[in-house]
């Protein structure tokens, strides 16, 4: 840090370790690192002689041995013979699928609150900061129990679908809301169905391509090709006329109502919904936050230079304010990401099998083996916050500002 | 006036006309609802939209409201006193109103305790939050700690008064020998308070009843009293500690540079829920065998460990944003590190993190509910367990969850209100 020191003067002294600036950081450093290495060993010492008074040892032997447990929402094939690995599987996909559901609704309702904070209209605006204001001052965790205790008590249940004058009735005879999760339908792929999908994700290849064509020929030729309506004609037709043209092969299952319960069809818990929504609008407010304050960050110089230029509003938007806006909106947009994937762990709560219930909860309370379950929990965690980081920093790279 | 146009032209005005009122359409309120509310189709779509939407919440909420009942002691009691009526079981609050407040197995008759060290709370930030306090308040802030602990905790007055004498000791040894270096005061200071502490265990041995209150065990603690523990002492000792990783993270010795970065990173990157995991079941095994901490402190040292991370972070980007030409300037006046980071450094980048801290502040408040999820009873752990639980109040949600969502906004909305107010009274540069 300092460069001040005296010149060099004869040979090297002891005392210089600590009163010469050149030499003391040496000191420092050593002792931090001693006092580190002496307080690790002090943890580790008193961890293993615990281990030993309790008869225990460190072990990952038991991801192997049969976890015993049902879990009531799966992606994977899973049994209660299932390993404790194929276990914690399961609560790794259960915990990207609601961090993957929350991050879309979150941005859809954050950048659509964002938006409309800025709006011209007062009675919106105001509701919208009464919305942010609210959701962001109150712990995550009393929304999710309460969003989970609105569903059990106010929707109904499964039997009062019943009977002929039934209490609650499906919604389009094919979605019904329950207290215990939402049943819809279930796509079934018969054969054929193969080439619909296939001329589906052609056709979104094709949109992707036709942009890009546009784009190139925006900026090389000055040409104007319209994408909107091929966009939407492309993502449509071709997909229908396959679908027809092989005799309608893909189906849908509907949720029946057998006995006491819904059969059938796609069913969401109750416990996934509860924290799907409240993740999803407790990080819509601050990502309306951030959307507010980048696009306010686009000085108003840009757009009236656009103006003069002669361009209409939504290119305006479109080509100077959104891309500069974007540079300020993603960096915090995708710490927001990290947070909500963070706070999903809070699934614990209302019983969702994520990583941290199934892992971090029945495995750890079956097995005992506390310590181990908590190191892979952490891991999983931090590995998901380094990868995202490390695409963060890519991203950042690639988006700033060339100066100089 | 001359009457030269008088042949040629027919009139000439020589008056001005008086000014005439706007028409009605661009004037006062009706113009601001034209510009505000109607301006077009999309926007008058919103306004009806939203309009109709605030009715439907105030002709739902204000009989619940209007009806609500106080004073019954349960919830059948309660719908039927309503008798059919929409309304609100507010009893619920009234009557669990201490439980809520501070738990289930706190003392009933040494209530007062806390509600004291509360209200005391208040006091003695004042001269913290307040730049124009008279400054000797702080004396009573700097006792504050050794009360708070007093009161809540009880036992003998003797070990808080120790704990202070041994921070008195220690900050006068350190002025003793500051004007050496920073690194001998800070060695003595130390020193003088372990010596302190020692001397000072025997007279609370030999004297444990002296002033004493009954003693309440830390598992007994609960309700939003819980929470406030957790919150203010997590950041009060958070902060110096996350100034210190600050500092080692922006160091140029890369063995510390990297302690502090592989300490902020980890931290950072797990949720706070595993950390609290670690404090339930693994911190015991790396304590000594036959110790046996406190559950609420084990949370407390996760938990500050957790928002230290987090403000060392913030620090980091109000040291970041300090104009190179700072450092500069304290290394040309010949000051030392400690010296320069004391009086020209921290107190600039402090004051640029300062929304930052508090935004690190309001999230660790929230995230004190999360203590329920290992079996704490803290305010949320209450309404989820005694209290929804008992035969009494199941199925009370709306009155008891709402009462959780209004009492964090009351504090987490006036502490962002107060940053932002703040920042203005510290705006020192001219714009």
């Amino acid at each position: 840090m300092s460069t001040y020191s005296d010149p060099p003067s004869g040979s090297f002294q002891l005392s210089m370790l600590i009163n010469d600036t050149r030499y003391r950081s040496y000191t420092f450093q050593f002792v931090a690192l001693l006092l580190l290495v002496l307080g690790m060993a002090y943890l580790g010492w008193n961890l293993v002689q615990n281990l030993a008074a309790a008869g225990l040892n460190i072990s990952y032997q038991f991801l192997g041995e049969p976890a015993g447990y049902d879990i009531n929402q799966t992606l994977i094939p899973y049994t209660s013979q299932s390993s404790h690995w194929q276990a914690s599987m399961v609560g790794v996909l259960n915990t990207l699928l609601v961090a993957f559901l929350g991050c879309i609704m979150a941005t859809i309702i954050g950048v659509a609150v964002g938006v409309l904070r800025l709006s011209n209209n007062w009675i919106v605006r105001q509701l919208m900061s009464i919305y942010v204001e609210i959701f962001r001052n109150v712990p995550v965790l009393v929304w999710i129990l309460i969003i989970m205790a609105i569903f059990i008590a106010v929707l109904p249940q499964p039997r009062d679908f019943r009977g002929d004058d039934a209490e609650a009735s499906m919604f389009l005879n094919a979605f019904a809301f329950t207290g215990r999760g939402f049943y819809s339908p279930a796509p079934i792929f018969g054969p054929g169905s193969g080439v619909v999908v296939a001329v589906f994700l052609a056709s979104i290849a094709g949109i992707f391509a036709l942009r890009n064509y546009a784009t190139k020929a925006l900026y090389q030729r000055g040409q104007l090709i319209p994408t909107l309506w091929p966009s939407i004609a492309l993502f449509f037709i071709p997909a229908i006329l396959a679908f027809y043209i092989m005799g309608r092969p893909i189906g849908l299952e509907y949720p029946e109502l057998r006995g006491f319960n819904f059969q059938g069809g796609v069913f969401m818990r109750n416990s996934l919904i509860a924290l799907w929504f409240a993740l999803s609008i407790y990080t819509a407010a601050f990502i309306a936050e951030n959307v507010r304050a980048g696009i306010l960050a686009v000085s108003k110089g840009q757009t009236e230079a656009a103006a003069s230029l002669g361009m209409r509003p939504n290119r305006i938007m479109n080509l100077v304010v959104l891309p500069q806006a974007l540079r300020v909106i993603i960096p915090p947009l995708i710490s927001q990401y990290l947070n909500l994937t963070k706070n999903s762990s809070l699934a614990i709560a209302v019983g969702y099998m994520d990583l941290t219930g199934t892992l971090g909860g029945i495995t750890l309370n079956q097995t005992g083996r506390a310590i181990e379950c908590i190191v892979l929990l952490m891991l999983f965690y931090l590995t998901i916050s380094l990868v995202i980081s490390a695409l963060m920093n890519v991203y950042n790279n690639a988006v700033k500002l060339k100066e100089r | 006036m001359s009457d030269t146009h008088a042949q040629s032209v027919a009139f000439v005005r020589d008056t001005m006309i008086p000014e005439q009122a706007p028409p009605a359409s661009e004037a006062g309120i009706i113009k601001w609802m034209r510009e505000n509310l109607f301006s077009g189709w999309f926007n008058t779509i919103l306004t009806l939209v939203s309009l109709y939407f605030i009715y439907q919440i105030v002709t739902s909420a204000y009989p619940w409201f209007a009806n609500g009942i106080w004073t019954t002691s349960s919830l059948a009691e309660c719908r039927e006193a309503l008798d059919g009526m929409t309304g609100a079981c507010f009893s619920v609050l009234t009557e669990r109103w201490n439980q809520l407040l501070f738990g289930f197995q706190y003392p009933n008759d040494a209530y007062w305790r806390p509600t004291l060290a509360f209200f005391l709370l208040i006091v003695a930030l004042v001269p913290v939050l307040y730049p124009k306090a008279p400054r000797n308040m702080l004396i009573f802030t700097a006792i504050y700690p050794f009360l708070a602990f007093w009161l809540i905790w009880g036992g003998t007055i003797l070990i808080p008064i120790v704990a202070m004498l041994g921070f008195v000791g220690g900050y006068f040894a350190f002025k003793q020998f500051d004007h050496q270096s920073f690194a001998m005061g800070l060695l003595a200071g130390v020193i003088a308070a372990v010596v302190v502490w020692w001397v000072g265990g025997f007279a609370t041995g030999a004297a444990p009843n002296l002033l004493a209150l009954e003693a309440v065990p830390s598992r007994d603690m609960g309700g939003f009293m819980l929470n406030m523990i957790l919150g203010t002492v997590c950041v009060a000792l958070s902060l110096p500690i996350g100034i210190v990783l600050a500092l080692g993270r922006q160091s140029h010795m890369p063995i510390i540079k990297w302690i502090c970065v592989i300490f902020i990173e980890f931290i950072r990157g797990v949720p706070l829920i595993t950390l609290l995991f670690v404090a339930n079941v693994v911190l015991a095994y790396f304590l000594p065998p036959g110790t046996n901490f406190d559950l609420i402190l084990r949370v407390i040292i996760m938990i500050t460990l957790f928002a230290s991370a987090y403000i060392a972070e913030v620090i980091r980007g109000g040291l970041a944003a300090l104009p190179r030409g700072q450092y500069e300037a304290a290394d040309s006046l010949g000051l030392d590190y400690a010296q320069s980071t004391r009086l020209i450094i921290m107190p600039q980048a402090l004051k640029i993190s300062i929304p930052g801290i508090v935004n690190v502040a309001v999230g660790l408040f929230k995230d004190t509910v999360l203590v329920s999820v290992i079996s704490m009873f803290d305010l949320v752990g209450m309404i989820r367990g005694p209290i929804l639980a008992s035969t009494e109040w199941n199925g009370v949600y709306w009155e008891l969850w709402g009462f959780a969502v209004f009492v964090f906004f009351i504090v987490c909305f006036s502490i962002s209100k107060y940053s932002q107010w703040l920042e203005r009274q510290l705006a020192t540069d001219h714009r």
